[in-house]
């Protein structure tokens, strides 16, 4: 039973972690570089979604429209991820684009930098009371044999799955797809085939950066207290759950997101809970050490430019 | 009309190459007399003179703190900085200039390492006076010379070699706790280790063992990074070593001996300015002795290019475990120096947000080079202190500079330049 209940768990910070690795691993593939600001733009994605959601919360109260508690939260989800996908660009005009000759890790500074601005800019402006993510949906538990599940994990799990493939197939089969497709195929050549760099990595942030939203909306319906730090943990460790995942892999990043849930779910039935992370860390080592390239990564190519 | 504002452009162009010439002709050791003379200025009239002029006390870090306090005292404080510092030094240094040149050739001669010596000692002297006004400014000093360690260690594992190493505060955090527990177990009564075992009297002769027991134990520990380095580069390496940061803050969270997430506190206040000065200079000197060493050139050679560089007989795995273990092993002197100039530690300090600090200070001052690790050091903390009356918006200020730099000069702001003892400390030339 426990397990069962664990595995519930696993799955809905599995899917977090899923969504903002996405958003990594899709940046890689692109400009081969780790966007560092990415946790925080779940952070700023969190916060969007909570301001257009207590919009439109009061704004049906005022009687503007009726819409039951989902609809609301299905546009809070739609807006936020439109609106977050702006500020992902924005990054990456202001932080990426002027170092993309640079070197590497220079870029990987900026995006630090730009993590820290944005938190501390949204403490300067929301100030440091944390702010409380309003409840949109009823909470409503349902009992499997001693297992509960409340349908917010399900939605949780339900959505976070539907973004990923609706994800994949937008880069299997449509036009633009196919350009990142070449892009990470080979970086120097595609553009001179006519394919828009720029545009390329600023549609690549804005998705990024739109999944990083839906992640940090869904976060909030489960764990409705935000402040401005909650980025920091969860962006690092969906940053190991990326390249656990191989880099530039949307497949491998869904399914590491997963498994980094799993791991932290399940250590803690075994071991003392305080070694949570001993034990996640020491295994995504050694995995490392054993498969230095990830699940889905292609092996040491000459492509990395350091 | 036009013509005077040309003459008068002419004119400022020609004193600022005049000014120019004439520093160029000071050497480094009248500028230390000039301290010397600034900082006893300040000892002796400081106070009466800031209060004469309007300042509430003497301004503890070149009246920056004050003047974003109370922007009306801008004028007073930058009245004080010239008077006392910028003048004295200034005037002195050109008064001193000839017959300093004259001692500095004199040393040369002698002997080099007396001549550095000499400068340590005039600096330290200086520090040390301008230091004695206040504890803050010691403290400020104390841990702006652990960031100068710190960094340089870094910039040996980023820089020289080129891994975007992560795990810098683990290698801190294992010197800081192991050094920690060596001192508090022998030679202090404490509530986990009981009391002390060896007489506290002889303890600060044996702080350097603490300290090369703290960098010894990360040292060792780096090899958990430096193993998987042989296989791995770039990207998975970050992550290895970030995990391994990740992995050794848990693990001391975990470690009740060592007091687990509440910290280890009680450390002997041994180290003082004078011992984190000396260790800092050794660190200097040893560390540029290193990278400028065939051993520093097979690091850059590993960092332009693995294969090439294996092809020409540079053994790649010596070289990178060498380079681990030596960067661990200052990272955790420095960290043990930490530990018993805050006489407290926790995991907590050991976490993404020193490595954001210590990743910054390293590629703000610069890649590949030692004047540049200690300008990004010493530039970023002074900021930081120097920004603290604005709270929040430090947090803002700060990184926006560190975009800059990246975007004009993306290997940071002195990058690539070699460190040259000899050129520091010989004399100027004469004017003719």
């Amino acid at each position: 039973m426990v397990f069962f209940q664990n595995l519930i768990n696993a799955l809905q910070w599995g899917s977090f972690y899923a969504l903002i690795a996405l958003g990594y691993s899709m940046v890689y593939s692109i400009l081969m570089l780790f966007n560092f600001a990415h946790g925080d733009i779940f952070m700023v994605g969190a916060y969007i979604g909570f301001g257009v959601s207590t919009a439109l919360v009061s704004l049906a109260a005022m009687g503007a429209f009726a819409l039951p508690g989902w609809l609301i939260l299905v546009l809070t989800i739609i807006i936020s991820m439109f609106l977050t996908s702006f500020v992902g660009m924005i990054v990456e005009r202001v932080g990426y684009r002027p170092l993309r000759d640079a070197p590497r890790a220079s870029a990987a500074i900026t995006g630090l930098m730009i993590g820290i601005i944005l938190e501390t800019g949204n403490l300067a402006l929301l100030g440091a009371e944390r702010v409380k993510f309003p409840s949109l949906i009823e909470t409503t538990t349902y009992d499997l044999g001693g297992v509960f599940v409340t349908n917010k994990k399900i939605m949780i799990v339900l959505v976070s799955i539907t973004l990923s493939f609706a994800l994949h197939q937008f880069i299997r089969r449509t036009r633009w797809g196919m350009a990142m497709r070449a892009m990470a195929f080979d970086f120097a050549v595609v553009p001179l085939m006519g394919v828009p760099l720029n545009r390329m990595a600023a549609l690549t942030f804005a998705l990024g950066s739109a999944l990083a939203a839906a992640a940090g909306i869904l976060f909030g319906v489960a764990y409705p207290v935000l402040d401005p730090y909650m980025g920091i943990l969860i962006g690092w460790k969906a940053f190991v759950a990326a390249i656990l995942g191989g880099r530039g892999s949307v497949v491998g990043a869904t399914l590491a997101g997963f498994l980094l849930g799993f791991i932290e779910m399940f250590v803690p039935m075994i071991f003392p809970s305080t070694l949570r992370d001993f034990i996640a860390y020491t295994i995504v080592l050694l995995i490392l050490v054993f498969r230095p390239h990830g699940f889905f990564g292609e092996a040491y190519s000459a492509r990395l430019r350091l | 009309m036009e013509a005077t504002s040309e003459k008068l452009s002419i004119d400022k162009k020609q004193l600022l190459s005049g000014l120019r010439v004439a520093a160029s002709r000071i050497p480094l050791l009248a500028w230390f007399l000039g301290g010397l003379v600034a900082v006893a200025l300040e000892q002796f009239i400081g106070n009466p003179f800031a209060r004469g002029i309007g300042l509430p006390k003497v301004p503890v870090l070149f009246g920056f703190v004050i003047m974003l306090k109370k922007p009306f005292l801008i004028p007073s404080a930058v009245l004080y900085v010239v008077l006392i510092y910028l003048l004295p030094v200034a005037v002195v240094a050109r008064l001193t200039a000839a017959s300093m040149n004259r001692l500095a050739a004199k040393l040369l001669d002698l002997k080099m390492f007396l001549s550095v010596i000499l400068h340590l000692l005039l600096f330290y002297a200086v520090l040390h006076i301008w230091a004695e006004m206040s504890d803050y400014r010691v403290l400020v000093l104390k841990l702006m010379l652990i960031a100068v360690m710190l960094t340089l260690s870094l910039n040996i594992i980023n820089g020289y070699m080129g891994e975007f190493s992560c795990s810098h505060p683990g290698f801190m955090a294992l010197g800081a706790y192991s050094a920690s527990v060596f001192t508090v177990w022998l030679f202090a009564d404490d509530r986990l280790f009981g009391p002390a075992l060896l007489p506290p009297a002889i303890g600060p002769f044996l702080f350097p063992i603490a300290l090369l027991v703290g960098g010894l134990v990360a040292a060792v520990g780096a090899l958990a990074v430096a193993v998987p380095s042989f296989r791995t580069r770039g990207d998975y390496l970050a992550i290895i070593s970030l995990a391994f940061m990740f992995i050794v803050k848990s693990l001391i969270e975990n470690l009740e001996v060592v007091g687990g997430p509440r910290g280890l506190g009680n450390q002997p206040d041994w180290a003082n300015l004078p011992v984190v000065f000396a260790t800092t200079a050794i660190c200097i000197w040893i560390i540029n002795n290193f990278v400028r060493s065939t051993m520093g050139k097979a690091l850059n050679a590993v960092r332009d290019n693995e294969m090439a560089a294996d092809a020409m007989t540079v053994d790649t795995r010596k070289t990178k475990i060498l380079a681990f273990l030596f960067g661990a092993f200052w990272a955790g002197v420095a960290g043990g120096l930490f530990a018993h100039v805050l006489r407290y530690v926790n995991p907590g300090t050991f976490g993404i947000q020193k490595l954001a600090e210590v990743l910054a200070m390293v590629y703000f001052g610069g890649l590949n080079s030692v004047y540049g690790s200690i300008v990004g050091a010493c530039g970023i903390s002074l900021l930081g202190e120097a920004l603290r009356p604005l709270e929040l918006y430090k947090w803002i200020i700060i990184p926006l500079l560190l975009i800059l730099v990246m975007i004009f000069r993306p290997t940071g702001l002195i990058a690539f330049k070699e460190f040259d003892v000899k050129k520091l400390v010989q004399p100027k030339k004469m004017a003719d």
